[in-house]
């Protein structure tokens, strides 16, 4: 096993007084950069390539991983407490977790989400550790066709998402599809929807979208409601993590890291994917349906689980392909580049001591965290003691400022608070503004690996299910649409009064 | 969104209080420090006076029109550490988006001032084309080429494609089904993959070109081996060259390249065609020759440095300095050949 016992000397390094200082002020600064919406870690790591030119490359590697995951970690509070996420992979947790807060119980959503991070935070290193070539190699044969099925898949599963009528569901998912066709068309370089704005060629940043409906649908709603001054009782629970939580979250952690981490670690990653994967997968295997919409526990574990895997398996193809599959790991890998690393499939042979050391810091950034975070649960949910119309003040500041220093344009600015005012529409007619997000992320993913595949093909879609992998997909794909349907056969043959069958209906759907 | 909020007890305990304070201190102080970082970032050491006399005390802005991590934000923040013993602390801003052109169109509404700089090339004159933009290379006053990157041209491993020659070959036989793939519609290896269907008698409209956002889209299509063959800047696919996983066959330099000693050029290779990926720095329009010469002389002095070179080591990129008169000629021919091959392809 030479990998532990490379792994224990990157431990020695890491461990180093110093090295642990570094550690330290990165996940601060990155919890810190999470919390605000808008501001993500792309940007800090960017700004503060230049200061660490001077630095010896194991520190600040090792500071920038702590940005990384810290930054995963801060997203989630604000999500949560202010159903304000930072960034489009916290979007999910924001659902229940917010229900959570609203109801007391902000400190356990945190506790389940920090934990749940950590736990997988660690699971998806120990994943990089030792799997990182396997993963690799089967990465490598994703192509079109297979992110056609994957996409597919995604779409099918996040009918979950969608509350309680399907039409207003489906209404959001399409208003997602939309703003997801702004701008330059990659593969005819054509402009659509950009109505001669240039500022709009390069599409809608999808963090915009996030901060508009959220962010500021949250705002504009209260502003025509409330008077303002009403808060929210914090804490409700003695224990932060009662016995029933605890039993209630850790196969959701588990399940959410098993999903987050090989998806991660694709070419074309991304953690939104996972996360939404995560929250149907445990709707549908919760015993307590019923809670999904009003604060189920397992739908922040496993998504916050699944968020914080994906970020461990970005760095699989960012460290064994040389291939960055997310704005952070560019910057990283940019970094690396100057150092004079050449990270590739050499990566490993070459540079093997700093790599572990960065390896083993990335546990140490994990622990880090949790004890960062977890005693500060309690006081993070007191944030809710403040007055709404103190915090929506604050949100509002941070969501213009966050977009502004995300785009440096006035244009997205207005476009921000255009959205913000469509999102107040949406709540006004009940329309969820979930659904929206995931069509704005799988839609054009969808779109350009499928007219990829067919230009492969020259028009045969015989391509799409053209390998094992992706037949494997479709069936998956088959197998999500049929079972629900297949349940409720079941269940009726067995005889089931109907009344209860109508409960259950409802729950599918809501 | 139904209220679900209960009405929160005001006033309480002193001691209450004290700790509601630091809760409320806690989230603010954070974001706080993270703004002062930023801001700290970009404003300090900006107050040293320039020996080139540009409006005293003024800080140097480099405009990166891509986002974090691309050749264009490398290139800026290469140009930030190697200006600082000329300029003292520059500070580099991004605006990514549309090959360049949206932060093209930001730029040209900045007024005359010489401190104001923005890194362009190959791509944006070319994407200025196809997005049809109303503000042009024109609208600003060119310093410099500085760098140049190649682009090469790989086949995946177990690829019947041995050579150029056979990839031509195909091409003549059936250019619709040879998928090419590479970045964006109307990019560099977009022109170079119209440029060579024009070399050899296609037409580059028919080339089955298959664009993507960037290089980790790109990669997933190439070494799944679902394209014939891919186009790409050589120093982002070296390492999968160098892991034996794709097979490169030409190179659209003038000469063989250091890192690619073995890989011909496409001319040996028969086909008549030189590509060079250069970037460069631009001024604001309506800038006074003076200053435009000064400029120029600050940007060669920085690409002459010790640091600069390093950085041209570092990042695999061929040394292009290139100014004054000679650099306007070279931006104009390209401008020209540019628009006539997108031209053909289909894409203005």
């Amino acid at each position: 096993m030479a990998e532990i016992a490379s792994l224990i000397d990157g431990f020695g390094a890491a461990l180093s007084p110093v090295n642990l200082l570094w550690a330290l002020l990165g996940v601060t600064i990155g919890t810190a950069v999470g919390v605000l919406p808008g501001i993500g870690p792309a940007l800090t790591v960017a700004l503060l390539l230049p200061l660490t030119f001077r630095l010896d490359p194991a520190a600040s590697l090792i500071m920038f991983a702590g940005i990384y995951y810290g930054g995963m970690y801060g997203g989630s509070t604000t999500s949560i407490l202010l159903n304000t996420p930072g960034e489009s992979a916290s979007i999910v947790s924001a659902l229940e977790g917010n229900r959570m807060a609203r109801a007391g119980r902000g400190a356990a959503a945190l506790a389940a989400a920090a934990i749940g991070s950590f736990v997988a935070g660690t699971l998806g290193t120990v994943g990089l550790t030792f799997l990182a070539p396997v993963v690799a190699g089967i990465a490598v044969d994703f192509g079109p066709p297979e992110y056609v099925a994957l996409m597919a898949l995604a779409f099918v599963t996040v009918s979950a998402l969608l509350g309680r009528s399907l039409l207003k569901g489906g209404a959001s998912l399409l208003i997602g599809v939309t703003i997801g066709l702004v701008g330059i068309d990659e593969q005819s370089g054509d402009a659509r929807l950009s109505f001669g704005l240039p500022a709009l060629l390069d599409g809608i940043d999808v963090v915009v979208v996030v901060v508009a409906l959220f962010a500021l649908g949250e705002t504009f709603t209260r502003l025509m409601r409330g008077t303002g001054g009403e808060t929210v009782e914090p804490v409700r629970d003695r224990a932060v993590l009662s016995r029933s939580d605890w039993r209630r979250s850790w196969p959701a952690w588990l399940r959410g890291a098993a999903l987050g981490f090989p998806i991660g670690s694709l070419p074309a990653g991304g953690a939104e994917v996972p996360t939404f994967l995560s929250y149907s997968a445990e709707k549908r295997l919760s015993k307590h349906r019923s809670e999904f919409g009003r604060g189920a526990i397992e739908g922040v574990a496993g998504p916050e689980a699944a968020n914080n895997a994906a970020a461990a398996g970005v760095l699989v193809p960012l460290l064994t392909i040389g291939l960055p599959t997310s704005a952070t790991a560019a910057v990283i890998l940019t970094a690396f580049q100057s150092y004079g690393l050449q990270p590739g499939p050499q990566l490993f042979s070459e540079s093997g001591p700093l790599l572990w050391t960065l390896i083993a810091s990335l546990y140490i950034g994990n622990v880090m965290l949790l004890v960062l975070n977890l005693p500060l649960v309690r006081m993070w949910a007191r944030l809710l003691t403040i007055p709404a119309y103190a915090i929506y003040a604050a949100v509002l500041v941070f969501a213009t400022l966050g977009t502004f220093a995300s785009g440096g344009t006035a244009t997205d600015l207005l476009v921000l608070y255009a959205l913000g005012l469509l999102a107040l529409l949406m709540r006004t007619a009940g329309v969820p503004v979930a659904p929206a997000v995931v069509g704005l992320i799988l839609g054009p993913l969808l779109e350009q690996e499928l007219r990829r595949a067919l230009a492969l093909s020259q028009g045969d879609p015989a391509i799409l299910v053209s390998s094992p992998l992706t037949i494997t997909l479709w069936v998956l794909m088959l197998l999500a649409l049929a079972l629900p349907a297949v349940a409720r056969l079941v269940r009726r043959d067995v005889g089931a009064a109907p009344a209860r069958e109508e409960g259950e209906e409802a729950f599918t759907r809501s | 969104m139904t209220d679900e909020n209960t009405p929160g007890a005001a006033g309480g305990s002193a001691a209450r209080r004290r700790r509601r304070g630091l809760a409320r201190a806690g989230p603010f102080a954070a974001a706080a420090a993270v703004t002062v970082l930023l801001a700290g970032t970009a404003v300090a050491g900006g107050e040293r006076e320039t020996e080139h006399g540009f409006a005293e005390g003024a800080q140097f802005r480099i405009l990166a029109p891509a986002d974090p991590g691309g050749g264009w934000d490398q290139t800026a923040r290469e140009m930030q550490a190697a200006l600082r013993d000329q300029v003292g602390r520059a500070e580099v801003y991004n605006v990514g988006g549309a090959g360049g052109t949206i932060g093209l169109n930001q730029y040209a509404r900045l007024p005359a001032d010489p401190t104001e700089l923005m890194v362009t090339g190959l791509i944006m004159v070319g994407a200025i084309e196809t997005s049809g933009s109303e503000v042009t290379m024109d609208d600003t006053t060119p310093l410099a080429r500085l760098t140049t990157d190649y682009e090469v041209i790989v086949v995946p491993e177990g690829s019947q494609v041995r050579d150029l020659a056979d990839l031509v070959d195909l091409m003549r036989e059936d250019l619709k089904a040879v998928s090419i793939a590479g970045g964006s519609a109307g990019g560099v290896e977009q022109i170079l993959a119209g440029l060579i269907a024009q070399e050899i008698g296609a037409d580059p409209a028919e080339v089955n070109y298959i664009a993507h956002a960037g290089g980790g889209e790109l990669l997933s299509t190439v070494l799944s081996g679902r394209s014939t063959a891919a186009v790409s800047g050589v120093s982002e696919i070296l390492p999968q060259i160098e892991a034996g996983r794709l097979r490169p066959i030409a190179v659209s330099s003038a000469e063989r390249l250091p890192m690619l000693p073995d890989v011909p050029t496409l001319r040996e290779s028969g086909v008549d065609v030189e590509l060079s990926n250069w970037r460069g720095v631009v001024a604001p329009a309506g800038i006074s020759r003076e200053e435009e010469r000064r400029l120029e002389d600050l940007i060669m002095t920085m690409a002459r440095s010790r640091g600069w070179q390093e950085a041209l080591d570092r990042r695999g990129w061929g040394d292009a300095a290139l100014a004054g008169p000679e650099f306007e000629h070279f931006l104009q021919a390209e401008r020209k050949r540019t628009t006539e091959v997108l031209d053909r392809i289909g894409l203005t």
